[in-house]
């Protein structure tokens, strides 16, 4: 069979609509569409999304296969209604070469759960030295396009200058990891007031902000686009719309967990909250969500950062920083986003799946639901209310600080190319 | 009903005067010709110490000692990690061989919350220091000291330190003595003023219930105590302040600045003394300074957390802190 009708879906959040897909396309958008030959999926008023697009994912293979790999990491992210992702460079070995990065393109290729686009290191073992062959990794199968150290910051300027202009030859773009090192040695968690009450190294908001003021004003004076990670601050936040406007090509991203979690969390000493760049005060958080409603940051990504048990059961210091995020970033957008009014089911499209395709250049991805468009797509149960159960996850690590936490939304089916990979809620 | 002492801010204010109280009596012991209860026999308590630390250790130990419990010293230098072994299996190991209380010191801060909120062990845990977070029997035994002194050592039972003027200078930023200081004595009634280099006071400071000054010598006069804390020479590596002797002029205490001070004031110290850095000799050895009193009520007031927590069928402190987890 390969028609597949989904019958009376929000198309975006609007009114409901059939969208018959044939093969890997979706042929008709309409009401009333004929069911004939085709197998129907009924959508009952869930909002159908275009497929999910995530350029912040750490997939860990090779080298951390404890925590996750492509295979488990692809899994995930179907699940959380994706069909294609951005594997972070951070493996062992670290993904610096074209042979690295075209086994991490093949595994993604293989588990066939959504396509997996790596991103190369910008410097040789991410140590901020020495550009890493960032042509030959373009030119590889991989055709990697995305260039991020991240884990690390690209602290040099001349480094980070040569990256920004190196990469304009074929079109590619600079993702920072914006973190000063000197202002972070032996940071804990965002310094405040709860740091200075727990006794816990600090992570200032400057430290970030220093780096995106820096790397924005490099990017216009090489005529070069940078993209930033995981934006974390207000003051970060006004940096960008400040370079914005003076017609700066740069595009931010924010995670889900930055969306809604502060650093009062912190006070449970429990690592789960333990993450890079740290959660940050009530005062952020809006400034955040702020920003994602107006455009200033661009995109949702969701820094997915599996950790084994093991290294988040112990005492804050010794536990590795980074959360899960695939399977809960589109629950906590509905919750953060859409149920505030500060984005319709359109503007989620466009926040984690049209523009973050766009950033990394992915063709096929992103798409309007439309004739004629590869079939990749996302219905969404937005009336479902849960708790999340990390026992779920197809995740192969359960490092979530939502453990419990009511939140809206469940993905039920995920379409990578016309084909099931989610259906009612589980794997195909 | 928790059993815990995580955080001095754990603490009511009548915990803390019943804490202090008891300690009052565990004085009287040290006094006897057999400085013994038999409170604890048959009980066993693990000094859990991962952090060099000689004359906490040897305190909890004596308290311990004097309550008639059974000791186990279990020193671990160095982060669990590098050793390989978790705190979780640390401590699982040893309440597996029987322990019945937990003394732990850590140089992670928020080590001893963990132990006592994770479910890893059920044995109550006694914080004797987490990195630069809180050391609250030291606390307690700063606030034994001047009640002792400033109001007596009969006279002040029942009382807490109300009004009492308490100065802490030097390294606030990494002193968990000063945090543990700045909310029992808050909590006691006492007026805390911090005194150091900005850059020695953390940032988010605002929100402790105290002052900050800048300045040691307009502060001195309005001191009932006046606590030093330990300046690690290494600061100045990472440009805390430019030198060492900029330092002591600066924030140090000497002769002069102990002039000033009224004549009942008492100079305070949690030891180590880095002399000639944060306070010289003649201030050190001088009659106002408490430092070798502090040790003698360290043992006292150690003793009457123990007894508190584990000596009756009901805990006699409460936990508010711990209790919402």
């Amino acid at each position: 069979m390969s028609k597949i009708l989904i019958r009376g879906a929000k198309v975006l959040g609007g009114a409901p609509q059939d969208v018959l897909i044939d093969g890997e396309f979706i042929e008709a958008v309409g009401t009333g569409l004929s069911a004939e030959g085709a197998e129907v999926v009924e959508a009952d008023g869930k909002v159908l999304l275009p497929g999910l697009v995530d350029l912040h994912t750490h997939l860990r293979e090779p080298g951390r296969e404890d925590s996750e790999t492509v295979l488990t990491g692809t899994r995930a992210a179907a699940s959380g209604g994706y069909t294609a992702v951005f594997a972070m460079a951070n493996t062992f070995p670290v993904a610096d070469t074209a042979g690295v990065v075209e086994q991490v393109y093949r595994l993604g290729k293989e588990s066939g759960y959504c396509d997996v686009q790596p991103i190369g290191a910008v410097t040789v073992g991410l140590a901020g030295k020495k550009l890493a062959e960032l042509g030959a990794m373009h030119e590889s199968a991989a055709g990697v396009t995305v260039f991020s150290d991240d884990g690390k910051c690209v602290d040099d300027a001349v480094i980070m200058r040569r990256a920004l202009e190196y990469v304009k030859a074929f079109g590619g773009v600079v993702a920072q990891h914006a973190q000063e090192p000197r202002l972070t040695e032996g940071a804990q968690m965002n310094e405040g007031i709860v740091s200075a009450e727990l006794g816990l190294g600090g992570w200032p908001a400057v430290a970030e902000e220093s780096i995106i003021a820096r790397d924005v004003l490099l990017a216009e004076h090489v005529g070069s686009r940078v993209h930033i990670c995981h934006l974390s601050t207000a003051g970060s936040v006004e940096i960008v719309r400040w370079a914005k406007s003076r017609g700066i090509d740069v595009t931010a991203e924010v995670t889900p967990h930055h969306l809604l979690l502060t650093d009062e969390l912190v006070r449970s000493y429990n690592p789960v909250y333990k993450v890079n760049p740290p959660l940050r005060t009530e005062r952020d958080v809006l400034a955040l969500r702020q920003a994602l409603a107006d455009g200033t940051i661009d995109i949702v990504a969701t820094d997915h950062a599996p950790h084994p048990h093991e290294d988040k059961d112990c005492e804050w210091a010794a536990a590795a920083m980074g959360m899960v995020g695939l399977e809960t970033a589109l629950s906590v957008v509905q919750h953060t986003m859409v149920e505030t009014g500060l984005l319709d089911w359109a503007g989620v499209a466009d926040r984690m799946s049209a523009t973050p395709a766009r950033i990394g250049q992915l063709a096929g991805h992103g798409r309007p639901v439309s004739a004629g468009e590869p079939a990749n797509l996302t219905l969404v149960d937005s009336a479902y209310r849960g708790e999340v159960d990390p026992a779920g996850f197809a995740s192969r690590s359960r490092n979530t600080p939502y453990e419990g936490r009511e939140l809206p939304g469940r993905v039920t089916h995920t379409f990578l190319r016309g084909r099931a990979t989610v259906v009612d809620g589980k794997l195909a | 009903m928790k059993r815990h002492l995580i955080s001095a801010a754990d603490l009511t204010r009548d915990d803390a005067v019943l804490i202090l109280d008891t300690a009052e009596e565990m004085a009287r012991v040290a006094d006897r010709p057999i400085k013994k209860l038999p409170a604890l026999r048959g009980r066993t308590v693990c000094n859990l110490f991962f952090e060099d630390s000689t004359r906490t250790r040897i305190s909890f130990e004596a308290a311990e000692k004097r309550l008639s419990a059974d000791v186990i010293n279990f020193a671990a230098k160095g982060s669990s990690v590098s050793k390989g072994e978790s705190l979780k299996d640390t401590a699982q190991t040893l309440e597996a061989m029987g322990v019945d209380a937990v003394v732990i010191r850590h140089g992670a801060s928020g080590a001893p919350y963990r132990l006592a909120t994770s479910g890893w062990i059920d044995a109550p845990v006694i914080n004797a220091g987490d990195g630069t977070h809180q050391h609250p029997t030291q606390a307690l035994l700063d606030a034994f000291t001047m009640r002792r002194r400033l109001v007596g050592p009969d006279a002040g039972l029942g009382q807490d330190l109300a009004g009492k003027r308490i100065t802490l200078v030097g390294d606030v930023l990494h002193s968990r003595v000063a945090r543990s200081n700045v909310d029992l004595l808050h909590t006691l009634g006492a007026e805390v003023t911090l005194v150091a280099p900005p850059t020695l006071v953390p940032v988010g400071v605002e929100t402790w219930p105290c002052e900050v000054s800048y300045d040691l010598d307009s502060v001195l006069p309005k001191s009932d105590a006046v606590m030093m804390l330990r300046v690690q020479r290494e600061r100045m590596n990472a440009a805390f302040f430019p030198t060492e002797r900029e330092y002591s002029r600066r924030y140090g205490l000497d002769g002069d600045r102990m002039a000033r001070m009224p004549e009942h004031a008492i100079v305070m110290h949690p030891g180590p003394m880095v002399r000639g850095m944060e306070i010289t000799a003649e201030v050190a050895d001088s009659d106002r300074c408490t430092v070798i009193e502090q040790v003698a009520n360290g043992v006292s007031i150690r003793m009457a957390v123990l007894y508190l927590l584990l000596g009756g069928n009901e805990p006699a402190l409460t936990n508010p802190r711990t209790e919402e987890k």
